[in-house]
């Protein structure tokens, strides 16, 4: 029982291993801070309610043909066979729309989430699925703040559907399907600081029309779907009990402590160890 | 893997190898057991299920929902039984590191009670996974996703399962009759004691700090950023308190399985689990009424919400600790055996309020898990309870080891 040479080396040895694993775990954003990514900013006082964007948000996925019309007063989620979805509400100033669909966050809490890298922050800013690594735990649907990610669940081999602001088509130098028909002119895409630019003019230049803010800009640090309103947005049922700080960051003290804990415990242990090892006569040489 | 084979036919009665183990596989003693008979139609039942489940899909058989992805299965069987499986880093870091050599006796059974949990709980995840033929990603291959805290828990899922084999493996060995098999496991055992310790106290807290990024979905109440020191602190007590259950149930099933010499100690030894179980408790409670007051909480305890609340932590904490306390001075086994049980409620009661029942707590239409989730459940735990008494019937787990064992030492 006694630890000699070789059981330290071993102990030590096993912990520098797991050290070297540990230091990865940080959570890091993706990419520097240079990188420009893409977004979608919704006007919602543009928006005419006409579910056009449902319909070939559908088409372009694959997905079956949405058939619910909106009703004030029901708010519709997105869903595994809706990646967007358009609710009506009626709000200080009368009827608004407001389009739901994944916020494609800066620092998204899915991707710090998935364990596999499944769920996936592309350097061009789209948050995206890739089956052949997801293994369906769904912690990235317990970790969104906006509950994005939707799951199959009467499916023996179920996908997650979320929204994937048309990502295949953006690599081909093409517009989100959305954006691309939206007849009202409600949707405009580009990249996230030219977008912001934009939504600050339009609040600029019509500052009776406009809540002065731009949701979107700050909310869990920042996303990649922008939102101007003419009201205030919990009227048109987004959250605003988001925080500014992105999700990520709130694992992040946990996930550093790991590497001190895997060098300082062992040390701590065998110290401990021999502290207490009292009457029993130590038999080896320790130098 | 000539020689310990060799080995193990001089020491086994001179029967061949393959015999022994033929020989170890049938069943010992009667089959007509009440446990027996309740235990064979629920794992009937939760077999043609998880069948059901992997033929259709998740949603066939639970009653999960797209804002509710993580029930029973999760809340129950991971996150709570890892908790009591807490009980074999604890009594490893007593017996190895503290040297309190009183509490040897009951290292094997606890380690291997933990080992078991270990394997049936990530058996019951496997289950919960949707697309489980990918769970090989996080482990192999270029899928590392290291920011997540699910990453870290899975493999120290792993590598604390590998470390528990290890320190159980010289029962293993002594079972075989494999001499020079044993002497070097038995040399590695302090090596993975502290591995498993450093492992125990980081997946403790990680199954806390899974939920961290759910801030806004989890009851305040139950929700601060000291959710990985609460679990880990509780499973200390969580741990120690299924030791003196599991203890108590052990020494009555396999009672002629116990030296007489143990069984004298198993009163020194509960007792001295008992205060343990109670200075923990303290710590444990001081550290939520902190985090209460801290986060000025007062307003949600006039709620539905907050009576629970108040249950858990006057009638699950507060209690058990006293009674453990004033047992302990008293020296009443019972009522120590009493505390155990009121703080396992209570464990059980913690865990699933932080992941079941405050989790989308203002949700309109609440997740209760299906009778087919309890069923699998059942079959979960009732698997691993076959497969505790047929180890503890074969292998020196709760009886001494072989003589020769004594006489290599």
């Amino acid at each position: 029982m006694d630890l000699n040479r070789r059981t330290f080396f071993r102990v030590l040895g096993a912990t520098g291993i797991a050290a070297a694993t540990g230091q990865r775990l940080a959570a890091a954003p993706p990419g520097g801070s240079l990188t420009e990514f893409s977004g979608i900013l919704y006007d919602s006082t543009l928006c005419a309610g006409c579910q056009n964007c449902e319909v070939t948000c559908a088409e372009a996925n694959g997905l079956p043909a949405p058939t619910a019309t909106m009703e004030a007063g029901v708010t519709r989620n997105t869903d595994e066979a809706h990646r967007t979805v358009v609710n009506t509400f009626t709000t200080s100033k009368g009827e608004a729309f407001c389009k739901k669909q994944c916020m494609h966050c800066n620092e998204p809490a899915c991707t710090a989430a998935c364990l596999t890298q499944a769920m996936y922050k592309t350097k061009e800013g789209p948050v995206i699925w890739r089956g052949e690594k997801c293994m369906g735990c769904r912690y990235c649907m317990v970790s969104c703040p906006f509950d994005i990610p939707k799951f199959e669940y009467h499916s023996a081999n179920p996908k997650i559907e979320k929204c994937t602001m048309c990502y295949e088509k953006m690599i081909d130098g093409k517009k989100p399907a959305c954006v691309e028909n939206c007849p009202a002119g409600a949707l405009v895409a580009g990249s996230r600081r030219e977008l912001i630019k934009e939504a600050r003019k339009r609040i600029a230049a019509n500052p009776d029309q406009y809540v002065d803010y731009i949701y979107g800009e700050h909310e869990a640090g920042g996303t990649g779907s922008l939102y101007l309103s003419g009201v205030p947005f919990d009227e048109i049922g987004l959250k605003t009990s988001i925080q500014t700080k992105s999700y990520p960051e709130l694992s992040k003290g946990f996930l550093y402590s790991v590497p001190t804990i895997f060098v300082l415990w062992p040390a701590l242990l065998l110290g401990l160890k021999e502290a207490t090892k009292n009457n029993n006569s130590n038999s080896e040489d320790h130098e | 893997m000539n020689s310990p084979g060799y080995a193990l036919a001089k020491d086994n009665d001179g029967k061949p190898f393959w015999k022994f183990i033929a020989g170890e596989l049938k069943p010992k003693g009667k089959f007509l057991t009440p446990f027996n008979i309740i235990s064979v139609p629920v794992m009937i039942a939760g077999l043609i299920i998880i069948v059901i489940r992997f033929w259709k899909g998740l949603g066939e058989v639970t009653n999960l929902t797209q804002e509710v992805p993580w029930g029973l299965w999760i809340g129950f069987d991971v996150v709570t039984g890892v908790a009591f499986a807490g009980g074999a880093y604890v009594l490893t870091f007593m017996v190895y590191i503290l040297n309190m050599k009183q509490y040897h006796s009951l290292v094997r059974v606890t380690v291997l009670n933990g080992f078991l949990a270990y394997v049936f709980y990530a058996g019951a995840l496997l289950l919960d996974l949707g697309r489980p033929w990918n769970v090989i990603n996080p482990i192999i291959g270029n899928s590392f996703g290291t920011s997540s805290v699910l990453f870290l828990v899975a493999w120290h899922f792993l590598l604390y399962m590998m470390a528990q084999l290890l320190e159980f493996s010289p029962a293993i060995a002594e079972w075989l009759g494999a001499r020079r098999a044993r002497k070097i496991l038995s040399g590695m055992t302090v090596g993975a004691v502290i591995f498993g310790i450093t492992l125990s106290t980081l997946h403790q807290s990680g199954l806390g700090a899974l939920y961290l990024m759910a801030k806004d979905k989890i009851h305040p109440l139950w929700y601060s950023e000291f959710i990985p020191v609460m679990f880990f602190v509780s499973s200390i007590f969580a741990g120690l308190s299924m030791v003196i259950f599991e203890g108590s149930i052990s020494h009555r099933v396999f009672f002629d399985q116990i030296s007489e010499e143990n069984h004298k100690k198993q009163k020194n030894i509960v007792r001295g689990l008992s205060k343990i179980c109670a200075v923990a408790m303290f710590a444990y409670f001081t550290l939520q009424v902190l985090v209460f007051i801290h986060g000025k909480r007062w307003e949600y305890l006039d709620t539905s919400m907050g009576y629970w609340y108040l249950l858990e932590m006057i009638g699950f904490v507060l209690l058990p600790m006293t009674l453990f306390f004033t047992s302990y001075r008293k020296n009443n086994i019972t009522l120590i055996r009493v505390a155990a049980i009121i703080t396992m409620l209570g464990i059980i009661m913690n865990r699933l309020n932080v992941t079941v029942i405050g989790f989308r707590w203002d949700q309109a239409i609440r997740y209760v898990p299906t009778w087919m989730e309890l069923v699998v459940t059942l079959t979960v735990i009732f698997t691993e309870i076959w497969i505790f008494r047929w180890v503890i019937n074969r292998m020196p787990v709760l009886r001494d080891s072989p003589s020769w064992v004594k006489d290599e030492e």
